[in-house]
């Protein structure tokens, strides 16, 4: 095969590669997601060091220590991580073929990403209700806007799995739905990374300070 | 009439000046004639099919370049205001606050909605043509990335007539720009209309990142790549880096407005320097996305009208690549006078010099380029030549700039004006007007006059150094930015007065370019090669305009200057060329090396695989102007149905089914028969 034919043939089925990858199309959306994926990074960077700048201007009002519930962002962390690793057995059940398992897992995913917004949800709420609003200082509007970032793009993570797992359900695992099924799973994993970074930056050294 | 609606009356609508109210009056008669002429041609569903919901990423860079000239006009009309305000000390011809939402409007219009789509308009002409793909590699997320920047543009330039312009300068420092200083809709415009385009732009970046990489003709190397394509990569790769720190910026600076957040208020520990960093962490990469690609294009330009191969082309990519990693490097050049310390500010002003050496190491290649070129003064060259000295100055200007000590002198200064205009003109509106000559036969099937255009060079070009020198000598005399009226003692009047007569010199040069096109859409040479200038790269082997699939056949690359080694084996370098096929085939070599056996045409036909047209760009966007508009004013009851919309997009393009299609054969060969082509 010449390189042109191979070219032109390029928009055909390649079935050495993983399904997702099988179509050039499969292929350019995730390369083109991972790249969005840097620019996400960079933004969520943008918010960490405008948190570090900020995060000691307490302005006479509450403090890390006094806000933070050890407790509640245990949890939230042991859910996040347990739901990326649900995430990506889906991936793996997807790569196999096998559309119930991979239903299921991304719907284990689901709740679990659901409980964890709830629970981020009642720390903001326990938050405000003891005057640690946004409005009070420098370091509650960068608290606040970091986590709430974070909270607000799994919150979308959400429905984007949900409708992807309605498309894997009505149309099943295909050429088409297998590159969102593995795109819809990185970003999954990208909040995990961000997470483990807003614990360390943001509860963890706040505890410690 | 009653109360509440006259009180809301007079904040809705900008009142009592009677510049506005002929703006006002314009916007609607213009608004009427396009409607009047939409509805009596029976345009309507032609601008729907053929230009609102396309994804063919030449019509796209036709859009765009169509708003960069009405951008630039709007830009344009903005300086001569300023500078008629200015041309003598005492003018009452604007008010001190309409000066201040001028100058902001000029600044953020000619930055991010005149330069940006102007090298949009160039990216999507231009690269796709030039790698042998047919399109770029998300054609819908281009439609969507034009459609936001276009209604980002729109969201700012209503501002002007509806609740007012943004004026606390294009760069909205905090805390002027804040909830305490800033109160009225206008900074809520500035911040969502950048916020809205912005994402566009990210879209931009990322599809042509990825459309370079991974959509290039077989035996495209990258080092085989045009120049062009090189610098656009190197743009995308800074957009890509720079502008999640506008994003934040902008967001953070909305959320003190609309929220009572404390990020960069005086008050409550909030610390305005964050949002300068943060801003000029893309702002100074910002000036390399624009200015690369225009870099690209003298590239290009350069080797095709001296009939040479660009002189050391390996450094070009070097040095472009170097100012890529620099331009992180020098931000805080920009406010060296903010007190960072002597240690912060010789890094930075180390940094900023040193960007010197590569941006003169693509000076010296051009010059070499030209070296016993044998060069014909074409339009898109003269504006290249033209850019030359200009960028010389402006970049030595730039070197004393950078030096931290004396640039407290110059801060803020006339001097500073002059620089980063005669940087930013010389080398982008330059750059771009040099590639809009250059790609416009591409574009159109048609050339632009040529007299028409040496007119309009020669205006605004010595109207850019009468406007300009003269501002470089009053800054050092001490006259300050931004400042609507000054004293008459302070000998500073003389070099105003020239400087303005630049200003309209400018402006008729402008006006000449305009109706070089107006010209040149009747009596202009109609292109009929697809080759008109005699060119070195794949777009111009291709018919002028290029059939919407852009290549009948994918070509094959053996070589760097692709099209130029194809036409030199034509002529005779090799022995066995089929001279007929010769012409479409692009199976192209390095001549004298490796000869082929032949330059046969690579096979059949294959049906070719498209993207469909959607309107669900624009719709999207039209939701996110609805998302900004509601906040902008604090309308929630409009900000809500207008984000349910963007979340009703989003959905609706997750469950499309056909999101493409395949044009047969028979299509084709009707297609490229029509060129004579088959």
């Amino acid at each position: 095969m010449t390189v042109a034919e191979h070219h032109l043939h390029e928009w055909e089925e390649d079935h050495d590669l993983p399904l997702e990858y099988s179509t050039e199309e499969g292929g350019l959306k995730i390369f083109g997601f991972w790249v969005f994926l840097v620019t996400d990074m960079l933004l969520f960077a943008c918010v960490f060091s405008t948190y570090a700048v900020l995060f000691r201007h307490t302005n006479y009002g509450p403090t890390p220590v006094g806000i933070f519930d050890v407790k509640g962002f245990t949890a939230e962390t042991l859910i996040l991580l347990t739901s990326s690793f649900t995430s990506g057995l889906g991936t793996l059940f997807m790569r196999r073929g096998q559309k119930g398992a991979l239903i299921g897992w991304v719907l284990v995913t689901i709740v679990l990403g659901l409980s964890f917004i709830g629970l981020e949800l009642s720390e903001f709420i326990a938050d405000v209700q003891n005057g640690a609003t946004m409005q009070r200082s420098a370091f509650l509007s960068a608290f606040f806007t970091l986590v709430g970032m974070h909270g607000c793009h799994v919150t979308f993570g959400i429905f984007w799995m949900t409708s992807v797992l309605i498309q894997v359900a009505v149309r099943g695992i295909n050429t088409v739905t297998a590159p969102k099924v593995f795109i819809v799973g990185l970003y999954w994993h990208f909040l995990d990374v961000v997470w483990v970074f807003i614990f360390t930056v943001v509860y963890l050294i706040g505890e410690l300070t | 009439m009653p109360a509440s609606v006259t009180n809301f009356a007079t904040h809705f609508f900008v009142l009592g000046d009677p510049l506005i109210y002929g703006a006002d009056a314009s916007i609607v008669l213009v608004t009427l004639a396009i409607l009047f002429v939409l509805t009596y041609f029976k345009k309507w569903g032609w601008l729907w099919r053929e230009w609102l919901t396309t994804v063919d990423h030449k019509k796209i860079g036709i859009m765009y370049l169509i708003a960069a000239l009405l951008m630039f006009f709007r830009g344009g009309v903005d300086a001569i205001l300023m500078r008629t305000q200015l041309v003598w000390p005492g003018m009452h011809f604007l008010q001190s606050e309409h000066y201040n939402e001028i100058f902001t409007t000029h600044g953020t219009i000619m930055i991010l909605f005149m330069a940006m789509p102007f090298i949009f308009a160039m990216f999507n002409i231009a690269v796709p043509l030039q790698i042998g793909a047919r399109d770029v590699a998300f054609p819908y997320l281009n439609a969507i990335s034009f459609w936001m920047f276009f209604f980002g543009a729109m969201l700012l330039n209503l501002s002007f007539v509806i609740g007012g312009s943004p004026d606390a300068g294009w760069v909205s420092y905090p805390p002027l720009a804040g909830p305490e200083y800033s109160i009225g809709p206008g900074e809520n415009f500035y911040l969502l209309a950048l916020q809205i385009s912005g994402i566009g732009s990210m879209g931009t970046g990322i599809n042509f990142f990825v459309t370079i990489l991974k959509m290039r003709a077989p035996g495209m190397t990258l080092m085989r790549m045009p120049l062009f394509c090189w610098s656009v990569l190197a743009a995308s790769i800074l957009i890509i880096l720079a502008f999640p720190a506008l994003t934040a910026a902008l967001a953070l600076l909305l959320f003190d407005r609309l929220a009572g957040s404390h990020f960069f208020t005086m008050l409550a520990g909030g610390n305005p320097m964050m949002y300068i960093n943060l801003f000029w962490v893309w702002g100074h990469p910002e000036v390399y996305i624009v200015v690369l690609p225009a870099f690209g294009i003298f590239s290009e330009v350069v080797a095709t009208f001296s009939r040479k191969r660009t002189f050391g082309y390996a450094s070009m990519v070097a040095s472009l690549m170097t100012i890529v990693v620099l331009s992180y490097l020098v931000w805080a050049h920009h406010f060296f006078t903010m007190g960072a310390g002597p240690g912060v500010n010789s890094f930075f002003a180390l940094a900023s010099m040193i960007i010197g050496i590569p941006t003169g190491v693509k000076v010296f290649n051009w010059l070499f380029t030209m070296y016993r070129g044998r060069i014909r003064m074409t339009a898109p060259m003269l504006w290249t030549v033209g850019f030359i000295p200009n960028f010389v100055i402006g970049g030595a200007t730039g070197v004393m700039l950078a030096s931290a000590p004396t640039d407290y002198q110059y801060h803020n200064s006339y001097f500073l004006i002059a620089h980063f205009h005669q940087v930013l003109i010389g080398g982008v509106v330059y750059g771009m007007l040099a590639g809009m000559y250059y790609w416009w036969p591409k574009m159109f099937g048609h050339m632009l006059n040529e007299r028409w255009a040496r007119h309009a060079f020669w205006w605004f070009n010595i109207g850019f150094y009468v406007c300009f020198m003269p501002q470089y000598l009053v800054g050092l005399m001490g006259m300050t930015r931004r400042i609507y009226d000054y004293p008459g003692d302070m000998g500073w009047n003389t070099l105003n007065l020239v400087s303005t007569i630049g200003a309209y010199m400018m402006g008729i040069g402008f006006i000449l370019l305009v109706l070089d096109v107006v010209y040149s859409i009747f009596y202009g040479e109609r292109d009929k090669t697809g080759d008109p200038w005699d060119g070195r790269t794949l777009e111009w082997s291709l018919p002028s305009p290029a059939p919407h699939y852009n290549f009948a056949r994918i070509p094959i690359v053996t070589a760097r200057d692709a099209w130029w080694i194809m036409k030199e084996a034509r002529r005779g370098d090799l022995t066995d060329v089929s001279t007929t096929e010769g012409v479409e085939s692009v199976r192209v070599t390095q001549s004298k090396q490796t000869a082929p056996q032949s330059l046969k045409q690579s096979g059949p036909l294959q049906p070719i695989h498209m993207p469909k047209d959607s309107g669900r760009p624009f719709v999207l966007s039209v939701c996110f102007f609805i998302f900004g508009w509601g906040l902008v004013f604090q309308w929630y009851w409009m900000a809500i149905p207008g984000f349910l919309g963007i979340l009703a997009s989003l959905l609706a393009r997750s469950f499309e089914k056909e999101t493409s299609y395949h044009i047969p054969v028979e299509e084709i060969e009707k297609t490229e028969a029509a060129y004579g082509r088959l």
